[in-house]
């Protein structure tokens, strides 16, 4: 009987683990090695002259997603050149939702000609870590001492379905201020998106 | 002749029909409005409030959850309120359609607010802004759940706060 006690508390002390709540501004980031739309893999550490990353959970076929792909745009057309490029992973599981599918995460970078790389979390590891709950989910890292540090988690700005009313760019805000050797603040945000499709 | 006249006239019967039959009013809320409305009520009545739309897969899985304790429930006192996130400007085009498709007959409203970051906490710390999403209160009770409801499931939570 202590045996099966034993067995369930752990089994409850992994799976409380398994639901942790990922990162927090200040944690130090993964990188990852995941596949992007051009065929090769792509890891944070082939921009060893980057100053930090904007990370963006995405996908193709969330609305949310689809508002705010040419922001993404201009965001990395932007920042690129100051040392924040930004990558686009898309943490969907592809059976559970097929619209999110390598190919036609392929199809989606051509039509919108994404300049900047749209790679898959296949094995839904790397979205996890970082505490993602839905897409888009903004990860805003930091790169001090070769290290990787979370500096703003969540939203873009302040209105997803029409950037004409836009009050607050949250995400520019934070770069700026990292740029200037300042705090980004706010430094959390949320906003509605979709929820991160995993099999049940 | 006579008969292609007869045709004509069915036929604009038809089309006066289909535009004459009532159209389905949404009421469109903003926060402070859907707050002040729905989140806070304090009588007998179990509340529960369902965050959704019409884009959001598990969400259209789970409409018919809501719809079947509404209709077992619906006079024992409880609420059920499918507050649609939809954009506005899809409430033609998308939330009307999918309300007289499935036949939703619980209560739909629009939630136009689009500066989230300032009212998803004030539904719930814990949210995320992920949805589906659901506040169940009833007096001396008030849950938030981030998840897809099964019936059984959401049927435990209300069961206990019948009166």
């Amino acid at each position: 009987m202590k045996k099966i006690i034993l067995i369930v508390s752990l089994v409850l002390a992994y799976s409380s683990n398994a639901v942790s709540q990922g990162y927090e501004v200040g944690d130090k980031a993964t990188d990852f090695r995941l596949l992007n739309v051009d065929g090769n893999y792509l890891s944070m550490a082939d921009f060893p002259d980057a100053k930090g990353f904007i990370v963006i959970f995405s996908c193709n076929h969330c609305p949310f997603v689809v508002a705010y792909e040419d922001r993404m745009i201009d965001l990395h057309n932007k920042y690129e050149p100051k040392g924040f490029p930004l990558i686009a992973i898309n943490p969907n599981d592809t059976i559970v939702e097929p619209r999110d599918s390598y190919t036609k995460m392929i199809k989606r970078a051509e039509e919108k000609g994404f300049p900047f790389p749209y790679v898959i979390d296949a094995d839904q590891e790397i979205y996890p870590q970082y505490g993602a709950t839905r897409t888009p989910h903004v990860y805003l890292l930091e790169r001090r001492d070769g290290d990787l540090y979370v500096a703003y988690i969540g939203a873009i700005d302040d209105n997803a379905r029409d950037a004409s009313k836009v009050k607050e760019k949250y995400l520019e805000n934070a770069i700026n201020a990292l740029l200037a050797g300042e705090k980004p603040d706010p430094d959390f945000t949320t906003a509605i998106g979709c929820t991160i499709k995993t099999k049940e | 002749m006579a008969k292609t006249i007869l045709l004509l006239l069915l036929f604009s019967i038809i089309i006066v029909d289909s535009f004459s039959s009532p159209p389905h009013n949404i009421e469109t809320l903003d926060f402070e409005e859907f707050e002040e409305k729905w989140l806070y009520n304090d009588d007998n009545n179990i509340y529960v409030i369902n965050f959704w739309a019409t884009w959001c897969a598990p969400c259209i899985r789970e409409i018919p959850v809501f719809e079947k304790i509404w209709e077992i429930y619906k006079d024992n006192n409880v609420k059920v309120l499918l507050v649609s996130l939809d954009f506005p400007t899809q409430i033609e085009s998308r939330l009307i359609p999918f309300i007289e498709n499935h036949n939703v007959e619980s209560k739909v409203v629009l939630l136009d607010d689009p500066d989230s970051n300032r009212w998803i906490p004030l539904v719930d710390d814990s949210w995320n802004g992920a949805i589906p999403a659901t506040v169940i209160y009833t007096s001396g009770f008030r849950e938030f759940y981030r998840k897809e409801f099964k019936y059984d499931e959401l049927e435990s939570i209300i069961k206990p706060l019948l009166n």
